[in-house]
């Protein structure tokens, strides 16, 4: 039987599907990318391989996120997308009448307007990671909660703390200034996965008209905290999927199995040595960083020159 | 800033007894200095200049020319003057334009303090030349950025550019010049394209600076290109120059639902823009602004309006010194295949 890999390399978390024919998630993973995509994307491979039966044969394989380039080669993808793309085909898969997409992950937030199954707006944040997920751990480390226990915790407060939302950096110190004068954890917490909403609805959703049903996802997407503020301030139902961590990996899934070939896939990268190597070009003053791409000890690609001058040797 | 040194480089040569240092093209140098000495929460067109200042005046220049505008760029010539001063440079600075005037007996003047020879008449001659140049240039950027998507043979419409643009800066009389241009832009409309009837077409708008300079938009125009999308820019040094006031005026008319008063620098102009590109059918617009450029930031929740009311998708993009060109990337290749979906 065919199947399709979809594989979603984030800044935080690496996320793998396995789908079939008629887009059913056969096997799934998700693990920390722990800033190594290369040896991330062995193991969830490597964990994937252990879950699927001999019958599948893959026959399409596509990569997102923003290590997509790298992996692609890796992995010798058919489909190499941005996850934009992927996010809205893996949604509209499960909800073909999905009027909005929030999605926040771990170093950036986007959402995605569609109609009738097509995407007629989306943004993305820009210039810095504030309302991310990064973000939250960050925070959550500082106030030494483990970050599944956050929205729980959350959900207790009945009188969430008022946090600067427009900045990571202020919104930090006034974490600390609330702390310090004795403001219960909860509340803390609770303001802080509000700020983390009215930071999104400020920046990314600017001039978005924002209409149901709305479907939230994302790794953030897990933290009940902050969906239920979602719900609060949006005054609409927000739907949470079981898979919402997974639909870029899912979408990118269903790309590939769309450009299939006749090609067989195999999935033995264990003992493929994968490098990069960063070189400078010294042909003008820009010094563009010449990022080659070694497997096995071949050269199989180099990307980042800005002219023709440097030629691939 | 792009091919404009031509035309300008000809009209100091022209009628200056000056000796004229070209400052190597903006690379990452260039910004890396202009970054270090400049206030971080500047707008990136001020780190650029002063790089470039820099470079400059390192390399043996001693007099400099800045122009204002009516935002931040109206301070620029004053700030960067004592920037460059506290760094020890020995220089003189003149600023052509003074709180948003070109005042011509002062330019005259500031002229004849360079060079004590200048010829009024020989000057404005060679001005009009250059005048003439300068419209001849946008109106072929504007034939290239329309197909250069579609060329069949890779680089046919730059190799061609260079080679016109080598022929403009020997000409000596409006004529010759004219002749030029009309026999260059027969030889582009010679250029084998491959370009459907129905193509992708994108309209770029925004801040000055980072549109022209494509150093400092990563080369937007050329990764749209790759896409093959069908560009329109209206920003151009003719717009900067000649036809600002009108157009500014014009999109107050034309524009007066969004907006009643005029907004500062090129905000009005943006605005008609966005409603002209929605009116005729285009597929998206990009916004493009330098960082804490403040007025393309207030006029963005105006353009959202006009956008929706279009039914036109609008994304804006921010350069800075340190932007991730991947992410640039990014954008624009989902900006893409979200308009080719809603083709569909």
């Amino acid at each position: 039987m065919n199947c399709y890999l979809g594989v979603d390399i984030g800044s935080i978390s690496t996320k793998g599907v396995i789908i079939d024919d008629n887009n059913k998630i056969i096997t799934s993973a998700y693990i920390w990318t722990e800033g190594n995509p290369v040896n991330a994307v062995k193991k969830l491979i490597s964990i994937l391989k252990n879950d699927l039966d001999d019958k599948y044969i893959i026959k399409g394989i596509g990569t997102t996120g923003s290590a997509r380039k790298l992996i692609g080669l890796l992995l010798n993808a058919n489909i190499v997308k941005n996850e934009i793309m992927a996010h809205a085909i893996g949604t509209l898969s499960l909800y073909p009448d999905v009027k909005t997409i929030l999605e926040i992950g771990g170093q950036d937030s986007k959402i995605i307007l569609l109609n009738n199954g097509i995407i007629t707006d989306y943004a993305m944040n820009t210039l810095c990671a504030a309302g991310t997920g990064a973000f939250l751990s960050s925070q959550a480390k500082r106030l030494n909660i483990a970050i599944e226990e956050f929205g729980p915790l959350a959900l207790k407060s009945t009188n969430p703390v008022k946090i600067a939302a427009r900045c990571t950096v202020f919104a930090e110190s006034d974490l600390i200034h609330k702390a310090q004068v004795g403001y219960k954890k909860e509340d803390i917490v609770a303001g802080l996965c509000k700020s983390i909403v009215l930071n999104y609805l400020n920046n990314v959703g600017k001039g978005k008209k924002i209409k149901p049903p709305v479907i939230f996802q994302g790794g953030v997407s897990k933290n009940i905290g902050v969906l239920k503020y979602f719900k609060d301030i949006l005054n609409l139902d927000v739907i949470v999927d079981n898979n919402s961590h997974l639909m870029g990996a899912l979408g990118i899934a269903i790309l590939a199995k769309k450009n299939k070939t006749d090609k067989i896939y195999d999935l033995n990268i264990q003992n493929i040595e994968f490098l990069t190597k960063a070189i400078e070009c010294h042909g003008c003053s820009n010094n563009c960083e010449i990022l080659r791409i070694y497997k096995d000890n071949k050269l199989i690609d180099s990307w980042g020159n800005r002219c023709d001058k440097y030629i691939k040797n | 800033m792009a091919n404009y040194y031509i035309p300008a480089y000809y009209l100091i040569s022209k009628t200056l007894n000056v000796e004229i240092i070209k400052t190597p093209f903006i690379t990452f140098k260039t910004i890396e200095i202009g970054n270090k000495y400049s206030p971080e929460f500047i707008c990136t067109p001020f780190k650029y200049t002063l790089g470039s200042f820099i470079e400059a005046l390192d390399m043996g220049a001693n007099v400099l020319i800045q122009f204002g505008g009516g935002c931040r760029y109206g301070y620029y010539s004053e700030l960067q003057k004592q920037i460059l001063k506290d760094l020890g440079y020995k220089f003189e600075l003149y600023n052509l334009v003074t709180a948003g005037k070109t005042d011509i007996k002062r330019i005259y003047k500031i002229i004849k303090k360079i060079d004590k020879n200048f010829n009024l008449f020989k000057g404005l001659y060679y001005l009009f030349i250059t005048y003439k140049m300068i419209k001849y240039m946008d109106k072929i950027d504007d034939y290239i950025r329309r197909n250069v998507g579609f060329e069949v043979e890779k680089n046919s419409f730059n190799n061609l550019l260079k080679e016109m643009l080598e022929k403009f800066s020997l000409v000596n009389n409006p004529i010759s010049l004219c002749y030029l241009y009309h026999k260059y832009f027969k030889k582009f409309k010679k250029i084998k394209i491959n370009k459907p009837n129905n193509c992708l077409k994108v309209g770029l708008i925004g801040e000055l600076y980072t549109l022209m300079e494509p150093f400092s938009n990563y080369y937007i125009e050329k990764e749209l290109a790759k896409f093959n999308i069908e560009i329109k820019r209206f920003t151009n040094v003719n717009y900067l120059l000649f036809s600002n006031k009108k157009t500014t005026n014009k999109a107050l008319k034309k524009a007066k639902k969004y907006m009643k008063y005029k907004m500062c620098a090129d905000a009005s102009s943006n605005v008609y823009w966005t409603k002209y590109l929605g009116q005729k059918k285009y597929d998206g617009i990009i916004h493009i602004k330098s960082s804490f450029c403040t007025p393309e930031i207030s006029v963005m929740p105006i353009l959202n309006k006009v956008a929706n009311d279009y039914n036109i998708p609008l994304i804006f993009l921010s350069f800075d010194a340190n932007t991730s060109e991947v992410g640039i990337k990014t954008r624009l290749e989902a900006f893409h295949d979200m308009i080719e979906m809603r083709r569909k």
